[in-house]
């Protein structure tokens, strides 16, 4: 028999102490890591990403339109159609058009028309996006799904 | 005799005033030094102070008053924001029409917001404040290194509680400053690219979606940043503040020199040791001597060095809260806090700045958004935190800049680091960088050379070279806080001041373009 001469090496009181202790802990602790996952919602809560542009007949090959509802820039040539990002890659305003390209306001880049960066701290070219038609002829861009620069669009 | 009837009664009635008094206070009035004394141990709200404290804590260039004057503007703000949560309305619709009435309609409103606003810079300047009074006056060092960390938890919660702030307005200031913020969370992105791993490596992307609850910013994310700024950062201070506070008292009270003269001529006082107890108290049980540490204030002190509390400390204290209440109530008439027009998401400002204690970090932000934004503030954060760890030497507290040799690595670190810090601007904006140089260069080149981290890298290897010639890690951290202050104060300065439309610099705003 363990006594207080013989110690048991963990004393059955400490024992179930501790493990009630570390029960709670657990709980919390459970409780806890699942909630984390709320933050994070699985849908985000915008709009569409999809926008209706027009007609393809609207965009005749050298047409160049700033839709800054949108924050694209839609323009096409022999080549098909092609819809840039306004949105600047270096830390989310929105570039301004100049004589040859773009400017964003907030730290200073530049770009080319085509989106490339001339100068600045943004670390890529502004985004190609996505183009589709829709089944009614209307010309779809998706301002989530970027593209390799120069891809155009066949309309 | 039975008690009770209606005489009992009637004389309980009679006496209930005074009966109330003493079931509050436990002592008698507090007139006597001895009741005083027994008030500030006994009482709750009270028992934050020590019953007595050192004469030399009281002096004003110990503290500049600057840990009461935080704790007076954390009240201000707490009180003005109740306040002012009466009106506001926390939806992209509403928030910018609610800071509107209460700015042009509710009675006093445009007052308590100016009151609300101008405090919280202020707090941002005395977190800094205080923090350099610590480090200089070497007070994180053993056993304080633990407040330290805590008030090192304080600097980074006061910076969330105004970041947190300024998108509420739901203004163009608001909108594209917290747009830059939001994708500086995002700009891990950046180095992620920039090394070709694949998209699911893009943590960005994460810490923008948690911070926002979204892609971009609208009504849940300025739902968060409500959540945020008027309920946990508010109560995670007010607990880090208490104990922050408690710790000073338990750790003995502010950091002194031993044998700091006593006040009016008594001559320098002595710290005579008292017997420490025994090493390890008995473990079974234990009388409070065996809880109490060898430095807590009772211990160790010639009780006649000290002063009661009631009234020296709490003088003091009211000296500070009502300066900076009077600070609070002039700038609160006299300036209107700022209100630009609504929110558009069209058309950032331009020049868009972030809050002016950012403005330094947009300055280096304007090379590579990753390095600016995240992993030069996250190891100055680091840098600062461990300052306690790695400078242990022992040596007298409470002695501004560690005496002559430290005041001089101070001066000329002030040189160092105002000669890096201008250069760090001036070269990029004579010269250009490498983009301009080698317009195909790629990103990762930029993120490992740019100004910023140039910068960072010179300061660390000054800091080391006066660490290794003076023999001493504490000239070192001297070295490597002064440099990091005086960059502060520079990049800071050149953001809000010489940086106009475009990020250009321009050496004053008349010179801006008109458009
Ligand atoms: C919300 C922010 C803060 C509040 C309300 C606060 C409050 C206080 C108060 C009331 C004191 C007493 C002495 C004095 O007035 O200087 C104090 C001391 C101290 N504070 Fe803070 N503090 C804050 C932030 C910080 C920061 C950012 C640091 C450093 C990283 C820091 C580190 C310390 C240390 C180490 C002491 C002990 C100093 C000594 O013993 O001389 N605190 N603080
Ligand atoms: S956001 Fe365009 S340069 Fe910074």
């Amino acid at each position: 028999m363990p006594g207080r001469l013989d110690p048991e090496p963990i004393a059955r009181r400490d024992f179930l102490g501790l493990a009630g202790l570390w029960a709670a802990f657990l709980a919390i602790g459970g409780s806890v890591v699942g909630m984390l996952r709320l933050p994070k919602p699985r849908v985000t809560p915008e709009a569409s990403s999809v926008v209706r542009i027009g007609k393809a007949e609207d965009f005749p090959p050298g047409t160049s339109r700033v839709m800054l509802e949108h924050r694209i820039r839609v323009f096409s040539s022999s080549e098909g159609i092609a819809a840039v990002s306004l949105i600047c890659t270096h830390l989310g305003c929105i570039v301004k058009e100049t004589a040859d390209g773009f400017s964003c306001p907030c730290h200073g880049s530049k770009f080319a028309l085509d989106g490339k960066v001339i100068k600045g701290p943004a670390p890529r070219a502004l985004n190609w996006l996505a183009c589709a038609r829709a089944a009614d002829g209307t010309l779809l861009v998706d301002t989530s799904r970027d593209v390799k620069t120069g891809t155009y669009y066949k309309a | 005799m039975k008690q009770g009837g209606f005489g009992v009664f009637l004389t309980n009635l009679r006496e209930l005033r005074g009966n109330f008094r003493s079931a509050y206070r436990r002592h008698g009035p507090p007139t006597t030094e001895r009741a005083r004394s027994q008030t500030v141990f006994n009482n709750f709200f009270q028992h934050i102070h020590a019953t007595r404290v050192h004469p030399h804590s009281l002096r004003v260039t110990a503290t500049w008053g600057l840990g009461v004057a935080l704790a007076s503007l954390f009240f201000i703000l707490t009180a003005t924001g109740v306040l002012l949560m009466v009106y506001y309305k926390p939806s992209t619709a509403l928030a910018y029409d609610s800071i509107k009435d209460l700015h042009y309609i509710v009675p006093t409103g445009r007052f308590i917001r100016n009151i609300h606003r101008w405090a919280g810079h202020m707090m941002v300047v005395c977190v800094i404040l205080h923090m350099t009074r610590v480090f200089y006056t070497a007070a994180y060092k053993s056993p304080r290194e633990f407040n330290w960390v805590m008030g090192m938890c304080l600097l980074v919660l006061t910076f969330g509680l105004s970041f947190t702030g300024y998108l509420l307005p739901w203004d163009q200031l608001a909108y594209w400053a917290v747009t830059i913020g939001a994708n500086i969370a995002a700009s891990p992105n950046e180095l992620i690219d920039a090394l070709g791993l694949p998209p699911v490596f893009r943590v960005g992307t994460l810490q923008k979606e948690l911070l926002l609850g979204s892609s971009s910013i609208g009504e849940d994310a300025l739902i968060r940043f409500y959540v945020l700024h008027v309920f946990v950062l508010p109560m995670l201070v007010f607990i880090v503040i208490g104990a922050h506070v408690w710790r000073v008292r338990k750790d003995g009270g502010l950091a002194r020199p031993g044998g700091s003269p006593t006040p009016a001529g008594k001559g320098v006082g002595t710290m005579d040791a008292v017997p420490a107890g025994p090493a390890e108290g008995p473990t079974r049980s234990f009388g409070l001597m065996c809880v109490v540490r060898d430095k807590s204030p009772a211990v160790g002190v010639n009780p006649d060095e000290t002063v009661p509390s009631w009234p020296f400390l709490m003088r003091a204290e009211l000296v500070v809260f009502m300066g900076v209440m009077l600070l609070c109530l002039i700038f609160g008439l006299f300036f209107d806090a700022p209100l630009k027009e609504p929110a558009n998401p069209m058309i950032p400002e331009n020049p868009a700045k972030a809050p002016w204690y950012f403005l330094g970090l947009q300055e280096m932000v304007s090379y590579s958004a990753f390095v600016g934004g995240i992993l030069i503030p996250s190891i100055v954060v680091i840098g600062l935190t461990l300052i306690p760890f790695l400078d242990r030497e022992e040596e007298e507290c409470g002695v501004w800049f560690s005496g002559a040799q430290g005041r001089r690595v101070t001066l000329l670190s002030v040189l160092v680091g105002t000669v890096l810090a201008v250069l760090s601007v001036a070269i990029p904006v004579s010269f250009g960088w490498l983009r301009d140089w080698f317009p195909d260069i790629p990103q990762i080149v930029i993120i490992i050379f740019n100004p910023g981290s140039i910068l960072t890298v010179f300061y660390a290897v000054y800091s080391l070279i006066i660490l290794n010639k003076m023999r001493s890690t504490r000239m070192g951290a001297l070295a490597l806080f002064t440099c990091f202050l005086v960059g502060f104060a520079i990049l800071t300065y050149v953001g809000t001041y010489l940086r106009g439309p475009n990020w250009d610099f321009y050496w004053s705003q008349s010179q801006w373009p008109i458009h």
